[in-house]
């Protein structure tokens, strides 16, 4: 068993069209830079210097995880964790 | 990419409406959801940036609301918010962060008395294109 991971539709370019991988057990950081690298770009997309960028959200078993440990949130074999893009924008120029 | 064209109800639109008018001088956001490219429903979202010039759904919200969209066997066809003081046109932020190119980007712009609603599709986060928006 491994870390079901929930690929957004914009970022499914990066996993070969495929919209659940498999991760590893460990922090959310972790889980993202091993998976960085069977997908490159994944991370980049994701964090930017060892923190989850403020537009994308991540929910571990459907908790945010800004409200559990937020990078350091760990996940287990059996969690799901689904990425998801913030819906944000507004006039400011 | 969303089509050329998207139709939405009477009542949608309305409510869409009231929606930017209560809540304003904030920013009103939401998500539009049906079948096919007609809109029937509407969920209005938490603005957690409480601002006049910029929002953000709340992330909880936006969660339940895709999920619920998908147990009713529906899509989700656009996401609506409203201009306080500007036009009805997607600004260099709405671009910056139009992470879904597949669904229509619906502006509400309250800066004239009448108000004025368009939709766009954005495409890798820069290029805007008009999309038709039929009300019936």
């Amino acid at each position: 068993m491994a870390v079901k991971v929930k690929i957004p539709t914009p970022l499914q370019r990066l996993t070969n069209g495929k919209d659940e991988v498999e991760g590893k057990a460990g922090t959310i950081i972790e889980l993202i830079t091993d998976l960085d690298q069977k997908y490159p770009g994944l991370m980049e997309r994701i964090s930017e210097g060892g923190k989850i960028r403020r537009f994308v959200n991540i929910y571990v078993n459907e908790e945010d995880i800004r409200f559990l440990q937020a990078e350091n949130t760990t996940v287990k074999d059996g969690d799901e964790v689904s990425i998801v893009p913030a819906i944000a924008g507004g006039s400011l120029k | 990419m969303p089509s050329d064209k998207l139709f939405i109800s009477p009542v949608v639109f309305n409510e869409m409406i009231s929606h930017a008018k209560e809540v304003y001088p904030e920013e009103a956001c939401g998500i539009l959801s049906g079948d096919n490219d007609r809109v029937s429903y509407l969920f209005k979202m938490t603005n957690v940036e409480h601002s006049p010039v910029s929002y953000l759904m709340d992330s909880k919200e936006q969660l339940n609301v895709m999920k619920e969209i998908r147990r009713r066997g529906l899509r989700m066809l656009g996401i609506y918010h409203s201009h306080t003081a500007s036009d009805a046109y997607p600004s260099a932020k709405d671009r910056e962060l139009a992470f879904y190119e597949d669904v229509a980007y619906v502006i509400i712009g309250l800066a004239g008395e009448i108000p004025v609603v368009r939709a766009f599709s954005i495409k890798e986060q820069k290029e805007v294109k008009e999309i038709e928006l039929i009300i019936g």
